[in-house]
């Protein structure tokens, strides 16, 4: 790899889309994959000690590496949609790493700021890589990378590039999205040293720097980033120094070091990316030391607040001297890793040579500025904490921690010490190899060496050093006022911004459309898609026209016609009586039903015509029952007022009515009279129905076969549809009035005795309709039939009992178990399904046995045979559970 | 004869369609059970245009495809209609449902004034 080489490893998926699971490892990503699997087994050693014992620590370590996989997973990606999959994924844990103790409001808060902070910036991001995908024509980061002049050409080039910098700048908390950082602190604090020194903060950069090569060397790219970051970079520094809450001071430390890596990034010079590069390595190691530093302290003494705590250095000198010489490190004292990259970045800022003079003039005396901040805030770092009188009313008397706990911060304190006085040796390798992945050729002559003479970089570090030691002596009075606000910035909090808008957004927006164009009324709603529809309908109408088709007509069929007459009166008269006449009205929609049955029968289709008849019938029953539990309905003659409303409505609804009816029919009319489409794919059903299917109805082999996982689908809607049903009218509490036997009924109060004779016939009928349905499953493959008819002709068999014979006589003899025939039929088709996989073959591939028995002769025997005994099971357990659940809901009145 | 199975179709989704704007519970479902005629119907002659015999096949000669009326739109119907029962014995339920919690059968859950 140090070659330049790139290891891969890709699975392909859905290729035709650029999908694929690529996982591509260079110097950088190497690089980087080490950083992050090195701080985060520090960091789960750490935490073993720091978690306690009341806290759910098996959820800590399960977030906890769930994030490390999805961070390993960005680096590693080679598929840019990849890559993004990974980055919201990293959001996510982060979410609930954040709010993992969740009984704490600071913490859900913060957790819930950082997620939509960072998924805004993911869905962003996700625009910009397809945009970038699009230009380039592939998602492969290499392609990408070789696309980078026509991208930089492209007139989206501007979109796709803001995009993807509000993708990294809400991850790496820059202005003005830098305000989610400090509330996540309300994390452990090994998921702050973790997520937000080394690890997920650093994505945004991460990305920013993978990116370089295709998107950076524009204005647009340096205007951007570079005043982003350099915004971040003072604002945050500056704004760390005033911080109480030692972890709010390291988190604002973070962004303004973020902030300096974006800056570096900004400045369109390869030297300046060898610097950001140098500078996330070196950040991670000193911050991640000093949060598990923070973490110790708040472990010990109970609190964090740099107003309360003093003079640790007597208690803890240890973890007192390793704090001490990593937050020298954040100083940039000489000597440290921190020094080495500042001063990088001061000689870049003497160098920059961007599009405005007076810019680059102000860059150099903005990076002192930020250099004496960071040097303040490290000394109140470590004099309010470590220095200073013994405190005073702590909550607890703080000691040494466990030597393992401290551990993680020896090595990376060594790691400061070694970089920071022999870095060729020891990080040189490593930056030389992240580096070459990124510039490829461009490579610049960069010396990592600790001593470059007396120049000006030197001259602004020492600057830095004295301004930072004054500026911390001067605000000493500031600091002990203890006030909340930063001094010289407006009291604009981000956070507050964030809710009003959150609020707003999910809240006050919805609720105000709600107000003007909602309603509550299901009638408006159901208007509206039903106007909606018809309008959809319409529009290509207008577009291309409607008329009739080259076929002629075909002369009139006198049944059909005289079928089609009663259809339509009775639709017409069910449309009438329904509101007054419900029994009626039923009997007139089940006689339009049996109308379509007499079309399907004459139009060719058997199987239709069977299934429709049969469950016509059930419907019928099922509706019947359930008019017992309607109110009663009066017809109350209306004021003059309401019957002028009523008319204008109905008007209104009957022509809404008779347009979604003559549109249809004017639909149907001209597909009618056109013929078939060459292309149509019926012709491959019937062709291949008997070699591949089986089977010689073809109706039935397509249900079975070839659209197999469709009825799986259906088939268990249906049962869900029977288990909605069933716990539907376990808790059914009929009207109060409905309870009262209807006056027709008290006549006979014991009604079961009535019906003896045709009781009595059913049960002889009954063993007949099991054979029935027996016949119509077996021979569904091949005649007209199926599991669909022979399970709803098996459960009228047992609608007939209930009928006859009464619920409490049906109940009492027939055990029949839905629940076992829907599970048992759903089994039954799944398993046959799943049964192909043991050949090899794709789910539910259907195979067909040649049986020679001795009296049947040869025998097919299709596996799809018993897919459809499952279809079969099923629908008489569904159908069964629903007409017995409602069937049983007559025994009501008697209970009260 | 396409002339009046085209009427027959309208009437059937114009009365459906009429019966879900209604503000009974009632009528709507007896309004949804006329338009699924309809619609299955509206399906099922997609497929019609042709005409000839039931698609049952002999099992001794190749399947001639132009001699038989077109099994798919018939089958997407067979489940259509499966589908509009368990839909409307699920409505049928929650109308009881409502009617038992709310005590009135309007679509609303409430009397309106009108």
């Amino acid at each position: 790899m140090a070659g330049g080489d790139v290891i891969r490893f890709v699975v392909p998926w859905a290729s035709a889309l650029g999908l694929e699971f690529n996982l591509r490892l260079d110097g950088f990503s190497w690089v980087f994959t080490l950083l992050v699997s090195g701080i985060s087994f520090l960091v789960v050693l750490y935490a073993r000690y720091y978690m306690s014992a009341s806290d759910p620590v098996p959820r800590f370590y399960a977030f906890f590496l769930a994030f490390m996989g999805a961070m390993l997973g960005v680096v590693l990606s080679g598929n840019l949609l990849q890559l993004v999959f990974f980055w919201e994924l990293t959001s996510f844990c982060s979410f609930l790493l954040i709010g993992y103790w969740h009984t704490n409001t600071a913490a859900r808060d913060g957790a819930r700021m950082a997620l939509v902070i960072t998924s805004i910036g993911g869905l962003s991001l996700f625009a910009g890589v397809m945009i970038i995908g699009s230009i380039a024509g592939s998602y492969d980061l290499d392609a990408v990378i070789r696309a980078r002049d026509a991208i930089q050409a492209d007139p989206l080039y501007l979109t796709a590039l803001m995009l993807v910098l509000v993708g990294a700048f809400t991850k790496s908390a820059q202005f003005p999205f830098h305000f989610w950082l400090p509330h996540a602190m309300a994390a452990p604090t090994p998921v702050s040293a973790f997520l937000h020194s080394a690890a997920m903060v650093k994505l945004g950069v991460f990305l920013m720097m993978r990116l370089w090569p295709v998107l950076a060397g524009t204005d647009a790219w340096m205007w951007t980033v570079g005043s982003v970051g350099l915004v971040t970079l003072v604002l945050g520094a500056y704004i760390a120094i005033f911080q109480h809450d030692i972890k709010g001071l390291l988190a604002y430390s973070t962004v303004s070091h973020l902030g300096l890596i974006t800056v570096l990034l900004g400045l369109n010079s390869p030297l300046a990316v060898v610097a950001a590069i140098f500078h996330t390595l070196n950040h991670a190691t000193f911050k991640a030391s000093l949060f598990m530093a923070a973490g110790i302290v708040d472990h010990e003494t109970g609190t964090r607040d740099i107003r309360r705590l003093s003079g640790l250095y007597r208690f803890m000198p240890i973890t007192a001297t390793l704090a001490t010489v990593a937050a020298a490190a954040m100083a940039g004292v000489p000597l440290l890793n921190g020094f080495l990259s500042k001063e990088m970045f001061f000689s870049e800022a003497l160098e920059v040579a961007g599009p405005s003079g007076s810019l680059n003039q102000a860059l150099p005396y903005l990076a002192v500025a930020w250099g004496v901040f960071s040097v303040a805030y490290s000394i109140r770092f470590i004099h309010g904490v470590f220095l200073g009188p013994a405190p005073a009313g702590l909550p607890r008397i703080p000691q040494e921690p466990p030597r393992w706990m401290r551990f993680p911060i020896e090595l990376l304190v060594i790691a400061c010490l070694a970089v920071g006085i022999l870095p060729a040796i020891t990080i040189g390798p490593f930056l030389d190899v992240a580096v070459r992945a990124i510039l490829s050729q461009e490579v610049p002559v960069y010396n990592l060496a600790v001593w470059h003479g007396f120049n000006l970089p030197l001259a602004m570090s020492i600057a830095a050093l004295v301004g930072g030691v004054l500026l911390y002596l001067l605000l000493r009075r500031v600091f002990a006022r203890g006030s909340e606000l930063t001094p010289l910035l407006p009291p604009i909090e981000g956070r507050s911004t964030f809710e009003r808008l959150f609020l707003a957004v999910t809240r006050g927006w919805p609720r105000a459309v709600e107000r003007n164009i909602g309603t509550k009324r299901l009638q408006v709603q159901l208007r509206w898609i039903t106007i909606v529809a018809f309008v959809a309908g319409l529009w290509p109408v207008l577009k291309s026209g409607l008329d009739r088709g080259p076929l002629a007509s075909t002369t009139v069929d006198a049944p059909l016609a005289i079928a089609c007459a009663v259809g339509a009166v009775c639709a017409v008269a069910a449309a009438y009586l329904a509101r007054f006449h419900r029994f009626a009205a039923l009997l007139f929609t089940g006689g339009a039903g049996l109308s379509v049955c007499l079309i399907f029968i004459r139009m060719a289709a058997p199987d239709l015509a069977l299934t429709q008849l049969l469950v016509e019938i059930v419907t019928t029953v099922l509706l019947l029952l359930g008019l017992r539990w309607l109110p009663k309905r009066v017809e109350v003659p209306p004021t003059a007022k309401v019957r002028r409303a009523s008319q204008v409505r109905r008007g209104r609804d009957l022509l809404v009515a008779t347009a979604c009816g003559a549109g249809l029919a004017m639909l149907a009319y001209a597909v009618m009279t056109r013929p078939l489409p060459e292309q149509a794919i019926s012709k491959f059903f019937v062709e291949h129905a008997l070699p591949d299917g089986g089977g010689l109805n073809v109706v039935n082999v397509i249900i079975v076969d070839f659209r197999g996982f469709d009825t799986l689908g259906e088939i268990t809607v249906l049962a869900v549809v029977g288990l909605t049903i069933y716990a539907l009218l376990r808790r059914f509490r009929p009207a109060r009035e409905s309870l009262h036997h209807p006056a027709e009924n008290q006549a006979c109060p014991d009604a079961d005795q009535e019906m003896l004779v045709p009781g009595v016939l059913m049960r002889v009928m009954f063993p007949m309709i099991v054979v029935f349905a027996a016949y119509l499953l077996w021979r569904g493959h091949n005649a007209p039939g199926g599991g669909f008819a022979a399970g709803v002709a098996l459960a009228i068999g047992v609608i007939l009992q209930y009928m006859a014979g009464g619920t409490r006589w049906a109940e009492a003899q027939l055990a029949l178990r839905p629940m076992r025939w829907i599970g048992g039929g759903l089994l039954m088709a799944a398993g046959t399904g799943a049964g192909a996989w043991l050949f090899g073959y794709p789910f539910l591939t259907s195979h067909t046995a040649q049986l020679d028995l001795p009296i049947f002769g040869i025998l097919h025997l299709p596996t799809a045979l018993f897919f459809d005994l499952g279809v079969f099971a099923l629908v008489v357990g569904a159908i069964g559970l629903v007409l017995i659940a409602l069937g049983h809901q007559s025994t009501r009145h008697r209970w009260n | 004869m396409e002339l009046i199975v085209a009427l027959l179709i309208g009437v059937l989704t114009g009365s459906g369609v009429w019966l879900i704007l209604r503000p009974r519970t009632y009528q709507v479902i007896l309004g949804l059970a006329l338009i699924s005629y309809g619609v299955n119907l509206f399906i099922f002659v997609m497929g019609w245009v042709r005409g000839g015999i039931p698609a049952i096949l002999d099992a001794a000669s190749k399947p001639d495809f132009s001699r038989f009326a077109d099994p798919l739109p018939q089958a997407l119907v067979l489940t259509a209609i499966v589908i509009s029962f368990a839909t409307t014995a699920l409505f049928l339920v929650v109308l009881l449902a409502a009617r038992g919690l709310t005590g009135t059968d309007h679509v609303d859950g409430e009397e309106r004034e009108e």
